[in-house]
């Protein structure tokens, strides 16, 4: 096995564009491990790790390409790889080359754009905050996907949007629809009078896809960031984007979302709420119902919960807790017993493998009272994943967190994470596996399929052992997204997947397939 | 506040759009030539000494050697380039500028252009054609040959030419060549023809013999590129008083020596900035790769230095052909020059720009802030002597040229006590 | 220019970063431009000091 490294200085690519190079030159014949990334400390310290660091890589900057290869030098050469890095790059690149010119700085571009109002942030984030700042100098709105911003720069920034009266959304804000444009990861939705503020992306995307599906629409739908309702930064983004929806004239009724926030700001949150000429909803996943009513707000059992009421309270009609199913309960008490029939006495377990972190919340929210579910985003700290009993027992992960995305893609964009999850955490001991499918811009091309396949591998391996698993999902999408709603369903459906309309109600359908499981066996 | 680097950059610009560059003469190297002497040889780029000389450079010095009638064979000529009889002085030390290895020797002839509105002069060598030629490296008895007729009929033709004729007005030649498609680098169609047609009826009124006539008049004609060794001292002069500018950051010269590319800065005096040229990763000819390359070589990217060349190619689409694109590229080369420059010319508009003028005065501080690096337009040499062109392409200079002059020129401010603590 | 004022008017959207996100607003007919972005100075922190020492020129 050769090992050589190849640099490129002054060389720019996107993260995930190299993210995707690097799948495709790992599967060059003879090359048994690779490595492409821009000279970040980050990127070094992991070739270093992997001892596919050379001696020049001392010198490489953040500007800087560097590719590290393992092969087989009978199979193929150094040069070989340089080749197809060049040709795939060019291929992307290919698209480029008869485009629009790309200024080299924001300055540059804010003059190339008059009056460009927004600015869509996702450097690097230790780079990020100083663009942002630069934005809103400028008086332009930010949305900030990027991560990794210190808590000191979040606040510091919201300050100052809020005294420009400028929004500022993120950091790590996945989710937003301004003006009926979707920013980031945003589903294709129809214009209307519901306004959502949301401090969680998949939650937001959820919300406004079941607003959508009930034949209503998004007036404004903003973002916050997931810290901005934690006590140090004190719901700055919140608090502003929900006075802006109240001023707003296309928006008639309000949705708030977000985990349970610090006692502080929900405070500061109830007070606007209890003034509001205009009907509040707020879902504080898992949250306490009674401070939200006390509010004079509409609390909510769920993200589609939320959806509904809203929908409900803007047609005038009555508000009541959606906690049940779609489909009559005959029929889901029908599925339920066709399925559960086809497990073994030893499939127990949970397995829910989720790309969406808010999904996931509330999925572990809902089952909480009856199971024991182990996470990378625990509810509580003696349910983190290390702590589980040599891997037995219920899981449920969000796989688009900070451990499973090194290197990697998200994997709304790339769904070859929870294809290697597919296989290492679905076993004999398995009874179901849930998974959310999240459409929209942003995501992959054919999430559904992905799973799909995922699936028919996993019933092929099971089979071998002569078991069958269940398999339950929820589509958060529409039918105007490019992956098409329908089409995704019918996708999951032919591989005997049990498609649910909402999250919420894949996860009910789940926690009775598990009731039924262990009151039978 | 006054700020003393924006007040020196206004004033380098204004000497640099100021700039008459004209035609007045052509003269021979060494009674023309500053500090020229039988002894001294000259070269393209920053300084160098033989042994690190690649190539094409040492095909040119070898050949000149032999021309000089300093040698008679390759090998005694390498002998005699080794031995320290000759000194070696980059063209830029003496006024002058040199195409690819620019190598200038005491007999040769040399275009005169003067700067009119601040009286420096700039000199070239005419320019041999294509083929093997000395610029190239080559150096067999056919190129000496015709260095001979260029010093034995052409000169004397074009020197009595111009006599006649009067000075040539080269800025408004120039602004209306890169209106007809092009730069004046890599693209000198339509600059030499416009030449041609403004010397020829005074090419028939000197006094030699018909035959040397025709010869001087095919042999323009059958070289487009006639211009570019006209359009090099022309940037030459037009930028060369801008370098005594104290305190401005900008670029007055960019060169390369087939080794090492240089950078010259205004307020940072006759100093080098020099890093290893690059090896360009263009469009090669059938049958030759980056493996054959030259790293890159010339003066002829004093033409960019000044705004033309590369930094106008949205003006002369049919370049891309040359060096891999589309006229979509172009455009965007030349709008990305604007981030790192100063002002637009006055003389030089750009139609495909809107007529923009074109992107003029390099300033070091916005090429290291933005990362952008300035294009060059060039051929590619063979990196065996006398081999010839084997492609063209597009190449930036080093960052580290860019990195070093802030360097030094902080150091320099720190040292005068300018900068607040 | 407030958040409310953005409600009243077109998007127009400079991206920073993720390249995908730019198509994305392209395909849907939004104005906006694409930074070619590099960290300022290629990120590298001498470079980023003479910058800041050359801006403060007495």
């Amino acid at each position: 096995m050769t090992l050589q490294t190849s640099i490129k200085r002054n060389a720019y690519y996107d993260s995930v564009t190299l993210m995707l190079l690097s799948r495709e030159l790992q599967k060059l014949e003879g090359v048994e491990d690779l490595l492409v990334g821009m000279g970040t400390d980050l990127n070094l310290d992991l070739a270093r790790n992997l001892g596919m660091a050379s001696g020049e890589f001392d010198t490489l900057t953040a500007n800087d390409l560097f590719i590290a290869a393992k092969f087989d030098d009978k199979k193929i050469s150094m040069q070989a790889i340089e080749d197809a890095f060049k040709v795939y790059i060019s291929r992307s690149a290919e698209s480029e080359s008869d485009e629009d010119y790309q200024p080299p700085s924001l300055q540059a571009a804010i003059q190339a754009l008059p009056g460009a109002n927004m600015v869509l942030v996702s450097v690097p984030g230790q780079n990020a905050a100083a663009e942002v700042e630069d934005a809103l100098d400028a008086g332009l709105h930010v949305m900030l996907f990027s991560d990794n911003v210190s808590v000191e720069d979040e606040l510091r920034l919201k300050q100052k949007a809020v005294e420009k009266g400028l929004l500022m959304m993120g950091p790590d804000c996945g989710t937003a629809i301004i003006n009926g444009v979707p920013l980031c990861f945003a589903n294709a939705v129809r214009r209307g009078k519901i306004g959502v503020v949301g401090a969680s992306g998949t939650g937001t995307q959820e919300v406004t896809v079941q607003v959508h599906k009930l034949g209503e629409g998004l007036s404004q739908v903003i973002g916050t960031g997931g810290r901005d309702l934690k006590d140090q930064i004190g719901g700055l983004m919140m608090i502003q984007s929900f006075e802006a929806l109240i001023a707003d004239p296309g928006t008639e009724v309000i949705i708030l979302i977000s985990k349970p926030p610090a006692p502080s700001v929900a405070e500061k949150i109830y007070r606007i709420a209890q003034t509001s000429p205009k009907p509040v909803v707020i879902d504080f996943i898992g949250g306490d119902r009674s401070a939200i009513e006390a509010a004079g707000a509409i609390a909510c059992v769920s993200l589609e919960d939320a959806a509904q009421k809203a929908v409900n309270v803007l047609r005038g009609q009555p508000v009541t807790d959606f906690a049940g199913f779609s489909l009559p309960d005959e029929q889901i008490d029908l599925m339920v017993e066709n399925v559960v029939a086809k497990l073994k006495p030893d499939q127990t377990e949970l397995r829910a493998l989720f790309t969406g972190g808010t999904l996931a919340d509330e999925a572990m929210k809902l089952l909480a009272d009856h199971y024991d579910i182990y996470s990378n985003i625990p509810l509580s700290p003696e349910m983190a994943i290390e702590n589980l009993p040599e891997g037995r027992g219920h899981i449920c992960l969000d796989l688009g967190e900070d451990e499973f995305t090194r290197g990697r893609p998200h994997p709304m964009i790339d769904p070859q994470t929870r294809t290697e999850f597919f296989k290492s955490h679905v076993d004999g001991q398995t009874a179901v596996i849930l998974v959310d499918v999240v459409l929209g811009f942003g995501s992959h091309k054919d999430p559904a399929g992905a799973v799909a396949d995922s699936v028919r591998e996993i019933r092929e391996r099971l089979s071998g052992q002569g078991k069958d698993v269940v398999v339950i999902a929820s589509v958060c999408g529409t039918d105007l997204d490019s992956q098409d709603l329908n089409k995704s369903v019918a996708t999951l459906e032919a591989a005997g997947i049990l498609v649910m309309p909402s999250n919420a109600q894949a996860v009910r359908l789940t926690d009775r397939v598990l009731q039924r499981k262990m009151k039978g066996a | 506040m006054i700020d003393i680097i924006e007040n020196a950059n206004k004033e380098a610009l204004e000497i640099i759009q100021n700039g008459q560059p004209t035609l007045i003469g052509l003269g021979i190297a060494e009674d023309v030539i500053p500090g020229m002497s039988k002894d001294l040889f000259l070269h393209a780029g920053p300084p160098i000494t033989w042994e690190k000389m690649s190539g094409p450079v040492r095909g040119g010095v070898m050949g000149g050697l032999m021309y000089e009638g300093l040698a008679s064979t390759p090998e005694e000529a390498a002998e005699y380039a080794a031995s320290g009889k000759i000194r070696f002085d980059p063209c830029h030390h003496h006024d002058a500028v040199g195409p690819m290895a620019g190598i200038v020797t005491a007999r040769m002839p040399v275009w005169i252009v003067e700067n009119k509105a601040y009286g420096n002069r700039a000199y070239c060598t005419l320019n041999e054609g294509l083929g093997k030629v000395l610029r190239m490296g080559a150096y067999g008895p056919e190129v000496i040959k015709h260095l001979q007729w260029m010093e034995n009929v052409l000169y004397p033709v074009l020197k009595e030419t111009i006599e006649i004729h009067g000075p040539i007005d080269l800025k408004t030649m120039i602004a209306q060549a890169v209106q007809m498609g092009d730069e004046v680098h890599n693209r000198n169609k339509a600059a030499t023809s416009l030449l041609i047609r403004e010397i020829a009826p005074s090419i028939l009124k000197t006094s030699f013999s018909n035959e040397d006539k025709i010869a001087v008049l095919e042999f323009l004609n059958s070289n487009d590129h006639t211009f570019l060794n006209l359009s090099m001292p022309a940037a030459k002069a037009t930028l060369e008083p801008a370098g005594k500018v104290k305190h401005s950051t900008i670029v007055y010269t960019m060169a390369r020596n087939g080794t090492e590319f240089g950078i010259r800065v205004a307020g940072l005096g006759e100093r080098w900035f020099t890093a290893p040229a690059e090896i360009i990763d263009g469009l090669y000819f059938p049958g030759f790769s980056m493996e054959d390359a030259n790293p890159d070589v010339g003066d002829s990217c004093i033409t960019e230095t000044l705004g033309i060349g590369g930094f106008s190619m949205a003006t002369a689409p049919a370049i891309v052909q040359f060096v891999g694109g589309t006229p979509k590229d172009a455009v965007r080369y030349t709008t990305s020059m604007y981030e790192i420059t100063t002002e637009e010319s006055r003389a030089y508009k750009l139609p495909p720009m809107n007529f923009r003028g074109a992107p003029t005065g390099i300033d070091i501080r916005k090429v290291i802030e933005t990362q952008v690096l300035p294009v060059i337009n060039t051929g590619i040499a063979h990196k065996v002597a006398g081999v010839g062109q084997v492609g063209a392409g597009v190449v930036h200079p080093p960052m580290a040229c860019f990195e070093q002059a802030l360097e030094a020129f902080v150091n320099l401010l720190e040292d005068e006590g300018l900068l607040e603590e | 220019m407030s958040v409310n004022d953005l409600f009243k008017q077109d998007l127009k959207v400079v991206n920073l970063g993720l390249k995908s996100f730019y198509s994305d607003l392209k395909s849907q007919g939004v104005r906006t431009v694409q930074v070619n972005w590099k960290p300022k100075a290629g990120g590298k922190k001498k470079m980023l000091d003479l910058l800041s020492k050359i801006n403060k020129v007495k």
